[in-house]
């Protein structure tokens, strides 16, 4: 027999139906004013229309989604309390086989990613969004050292995406700069930026600095759009050069040799996609070697106490500003990085792809993900990236979905999707190492 | 050298804190003996733990001097340092009141980011340390020997690949000291570091604190409200009342001290306890 | 000076809707402690509702303008009140107790959400409504300029006052206003103190709401047009405005509403309409380096 009755185990099926009714009433006051009544322009003037059958059929859909909602959470809850009951502590050594458990999926992944445009070699269409997914998976990791690690909320790191992204534009299109040249200092030039935006506001607090940021991504934006001189303003820049196979250009006919004539292929527009790809797979693969590599230096030991606790760490005379900034740095630089690439793929900028809304996507990879890990910000990525994709047929409703999707998801795992921690350095592993 | 006239390690100067038109510390001034433990105590609200963030930097005291004699970089001034280059430069760490570990960071990893200092410069702006150069290895190498020392010596050598917001609280008490102590301290400012203890635990902090004295020649500042410790180990006592100190002593003459047992206990009661039935024979205020 | 006074009076107006949506931000903050992302967009499925409020009413063939703007506006207070509800409801609520970016994520999917759900229902087109309170007063000639009050303008500094007054006492003399102030101070002793908590929250954003439901009415029957667009500029210099006045200061909120209007009208009618937003952010950020509290915030002493 259990030990403990609780009385409210199971609701009465009058209870369920109560808290079913009210959420339908509530469905029916939040959807009158948007879903019953909506106004259209009819011969020069608004007129109003109804839609009661709709309203009606939302309202039906909200009390009859409680009823299935709640009976499935309450089963849920007293599944959990069973297993709880019987399970007392076997957690320790799950995690570890969690662990690498996580790591063999990552490697599996990394395959998937090698081969995945040798399979679909003729098919742009997954090769394209492939190369999407990457770019936002490289843009998360570069996050992910600022938000996950060091725990500094930026919601502005589009501007650094930006910044790099113009870089090379003017670079190449006005100092005839290559891709190769650019690439490292632009991603430079952006973590400058990082630096000179960090150092005044990384001592704010947490919440002062999501603004800060936030208000620098719009200035960034704004200033693109009004320096016609310097950006191009709203028309952007176009004819970026793309990048080279060791300077082999991926044209159809050309008086020096290309790519396709030097290996005397025949020359396809697949080429150039499948090289593109395989450049972001080499960067956002750097990127996270680097970054894997740093959190098990002091430096990155270092992010992840800020993070942890900021007094504990001054007390312990670690310079918190110090880390900070080059936390905010690196991540200003990968993405300033991402950013030349994603100007050398579309060959044409404008201050369009660099809204808040791009901003607010790479922020949520890295939390949807769970902070910190980077195989999360792989999966959040394609989940993110593929979800609208799919929703394509029903276009209209994608960013709704997406939504939807970005509350459901947190809702569901406040800490994301992967929010296991992997310790920088084990005693027991060490002790193996020296004997 | 007879330690009566030794130079004091940490000498506070009229020291005193505003918060508005609050004194939270009032004109102190007090003496840190080198290689001695030294109480601080006091009731709740008397400006024991407002006085330890004026040493390490977390506050700037509004008047006075906190002055450390550091044996090989001369007199610092430490009301003058920011809170980091009192730990780093003059070695003076502090543990807190509510403890301030990193939850979800290992034990080990704990005691290795105290060692940040010593790690971050042997990585060379971490590039010795990415392309893992012997000379980083070795450094971190020593860094894991020291903190293994450490975890052995307090008996949390099995915990050390455990999230230390894990453990339990007396546990984590221990790890905190552990963890100040890796950042080599001259001088080590435990903040109650005995709350939340049972009887057994605080026995073995006892012994902990009279051997790092004994065999680091470590200088500890203590606060403290559990009489039992603070009474066995201190050398010397000073007890604060509404940010003033109004006795100093050993802790022989601090328990038969009136002022004290009236800051402690209330007039009626003091006076009670001090000269009542029983006439002379004090019970002292221990719990 | 003609221009100038002129511009006071513009920035007088655009400051008064800021600081009405400032201060549902600078509440939610002052007791949960998140940015609530969505409060822009609130504002925005306001000024919707008024649209469709007045020509529903128009449409009956009312043509008082103050029983239809009383109407509408208490219409608009209730339904987005239920809005501001929900909000909390189904994206903040579960995430309470949760990490710092957890509410601030799904805060952000709930605005994306708004956003589309009204664009899908409402439509993505601007929609205008006929001008409703026209002419004004003339306060001021010259022989090039005439300063004018819209009466419009008066209209919401008018209500705008008129609320702030309201609210105040709200705040500061009733039973609501005191729970609401101690849930700011110490939440898990306010609960202990018998205090439903939940209850409390919900409350503040369902306020919140109605202050940005007013800020909405206002703004249609001012500019004439609405969009779904609309919520996201507005909610990021509200907070703006909320952070510069110091958070969980509401006549904070309100200075700062003024200001950033001020500064608004002012740098785009003297130097660039442009570059008025990098006027605002770089403004807020030499702000908050120099007095990081805010103007009328509490420095706050770092607890150790």
């Amino acid at each position: 027999m259990p030990p403990l009755v609780f009385a409210n185990d199971a609701p009465t099926a009058a209870e369920r139906l109560k808290d079913a009714s009210g959420v339908a009433l509530i469905a029916l006051l939040l959807g009158i004013p948007m879903i019953g009544l909506t106004t259209a322009d009819q011969g020069g003037s608004l007129q109003v229309l109804t839609r009661w059958p709709l309203l009606a059929a939302f309202i039906a859909a909200s009390f009859c989604g409680r009823l299935v909602v709640r009976y499935l959470l309450d089963a849920l809850k007293r599944r959990r309390q069973a297993q709880d009951r019987q399970a007392g502590a076997a957690g320790a050594k799950e995690t570890r086989r969690g662990g690498r458990m996580l790591e063999s999926i990552g490697w599996l992944a990394f395959g998937l990613a090698l081969v995945l445009p040798i399979v679909f070699s003729d098919n742009r269409y997954v090769v394209d969004t492939a190369t999407t997914v990457l770019i936002y998976v490289m843009l998360g990791w570069g996050l992910n050292v600022v938000v996950g690690l060091a725990g500094l909320l930026d919601l502005g790191h589009v501007a650094f995406y930006a910044v790099g992204a113009y870089a090379y534009a003017l670079l190449s299109t006005q100092f005839g700069w290559g891709f190769w040249a650019a690439l490292p200092v632009a991603g430079i030039i952006a973590g400058v930026f990082g630096l000179a935006l960090g150092w005044p506001s990384l001592r704010l607090r947490g919440d002062y600095l999501a603004i800060v940021t936030l208000g620098f991504g719009e200035i960034i934006r704004v200033v693109l759009i009004n320096w016609t001189d310097f950006s191009g303003g709203p028309n952007g820049i176009s004819s970026i050069p793309r990048p080279t196979f060791f300077g082999l250009p991926f044209v159809p006919s050309s008086d020096n040799p290309t790519f396709a004539t030097y290996f005397g292929l025949e020359f396809s527009p697949m080429h150039r996609i499948i090289f593109l790809y395989y450049v972001i797979l080499v960067l956002s693969l750097l990127t996270n070697v680097l970054v894997k590599r740093l959190r098990k230096l002091p430096i990155g030991r270092a992010w992840e106490a800020v993070r942890e606790d900021e007094i504990a760490c001054k007390a312990l005379g670690m310079n918190v500003t110090n880390a900070k900034l080059s936390a905010f740095a690196l991540g200003a630089m990968l993405g300033g990085v991402a950013g030349v690439f994603f100007a050398a793929r579309q060959g044409f900028i404008s201050p369009e792809s660099f809204t808040f809304n791009e901003s607010a996507i790479i922020l949520a990879i890295v939390v949807l993900g769970g902070m910190g890990s980077q195989l999360g910000v792989v999966l959040a990525s394609v989940v993110l990236v593929l979800l609208p994709e799919l929703g394509r047929d029903f276009a209209e409703y994608r960013m709704l979905l997406f939504g939807a999707a970005m509350i459901l998801i947190m809702v569901w795992r406040p800490g994301g999707i992967l929010s296991h921690r992997e310790p920088t350095l084990l005693l027991s592993s060490e002790g193996g190492r020296r004997e | 050298m007879s330690s009566d006239v030794a130079v004091p390690l940490l000498s506070v100067e009229r020291l005193t804190m505003r918060f508005g038109g609050l004194a939270a510390i009032d004109d102190l001034s007090l003496d840190v003996p080198p290689g001695k433990i030294t109480g601080v105590i006091g009731p709740n609200g008397a400006g024991k733990t407002t006085f330890f963030n004026c040493l390490t930097g977390f506050y700037k005291p509004t008047v006075g001097s906190v002055r450390l004699n550091h044996p090989e970089r001369g007199v610092l001034r430490l009301e003058d340092l920011p809170s980091h280059q009192v730990a780093h430069t003059a070695q003076v760490v502090r543990t807190f009141q509510n403890i301030r570990l990193f939850p979800k960071m290992t034990v080990l990893e704990n005691l290795i980011v105290a060692q940040h200092n010593v790690l971050q410069k042997a990585s060379q702006f971490s590039l010795a340390g990415i392309l893992g150069l012997p000379s980083y290895r070795r450094a971190e190498a020593q860094a894991v020997a020291k903190a293994v020392d450490w975890l052995t010596r307090l008996g949390l050598i099995d915990k050390a690949d455990t999230a230390a917001g894990d453990l339990p609280y007396g546990t984590q008490r221990r790890i905190e000291i552990a963890r100040a102590l890796c950042v080599d301290p001259l001088l080590l400012c435990l903040d109650e570091p005995a709350a939340g203890l049972n009887p057994r635990e605080s026995g073995e902090l006892n012994e902990l604190l009279l051997r790092l004295v004994a065999d680091e020649g470590l200088t500890i500042l203590l606060i403290e409200h559990d009489m039992s410790v603070v009474m066995n180990v201190s050398n010397h006592i000073c007890v604060l009342n509404y940010g003033r100190k109004i006795a100093e002593g050993t802790p022989k003459q601090m328990q038969n001290d009136p002022n004290v047992i009236k800051a402690y206990l209330g007039e009626e009661e003091a006076d009670e306890l001090l000269y009542g039935e029983k006439g002379g024979e004090s019970t002292g205020v221990t719990p | 000076m003609a221009l100038a006074l002129q511009q006071l009076i513009n920035g007088l107006t655009l400051g008064a809707v800021y600081g009405l949506i400032a201060i549902g931000y600078t509440m939610v903050y002052g007791i949960i402690g998140m940015i609530n992302f969505a409060h822009g967009d609130i504002y925005m499925v306001s000024a919707f509702i008024a649209v469709t409020g007045f020509t529903l009413l128009a449409a009956f063939g009312v043509s008082s303008v103050p029983f239809a703007l009383v109407v509408v506006l208490i219409v608009a207070v209730l339904f987005t009140s239920v809005y501001g509800w929900a909000v909390e409801r189904l994206a903040y609520r579960p995430l309470r107790g949760s990490t710092r970016l957890a509410p601030l994520i799904s805060a952000i999917g709930m605005s994306i959400f708004l956003q589309n759900m009204v664009q899908l229902t409402q439509g993505a087109r601007v929609k205008p409504i006929p001008p409703m309170l026209t002419g004004g007063i003339d306060i001021y000639e010259t022989a090039e300029f005439t300063v004018r009050i819209a009466y419009s303008q008066m209209l919401i500094v008018l209500v705008t006052v008129g609320l702030m007054i309201a609210f105040s006492w709200l705040i500061t003399r009733t039973s609501f206003g005191r729970q609401q102030r101690a849930c700011e101070q110490d939440r898990t002793m306010t609960a202990l103190l018998g205090i439903n908590v939940d209850r409390t929250i919900s409350l503040t954003f369902m306020l919140g709401a109605a202050l940005a439901a007013v800020a909405g009415v206002m703004v249609t029957v001012y500019y004439g047009v609405v969009d779904f667009y609309i919520g996201f500029v507005a909610g990021i210099k509200a907070f703006t405005a909320a952070v510069l006045g110091g958070v969980g200061s509401l006549p904070g909120a309100m200075l700062g509403g003024l200001i950033i209007g001020l500064i608004e009208a002012f740098w785009s009618s003297y130097l660039s309409a442009e570059y008025k937003d990098v006027a605002t952010f770089s403004i807020l950020i030499l702000v908050l380096m120099f007095r990081p509290s805010g103007l009328l915030g509490r420095p706050e002493v770092e607890k150790v």
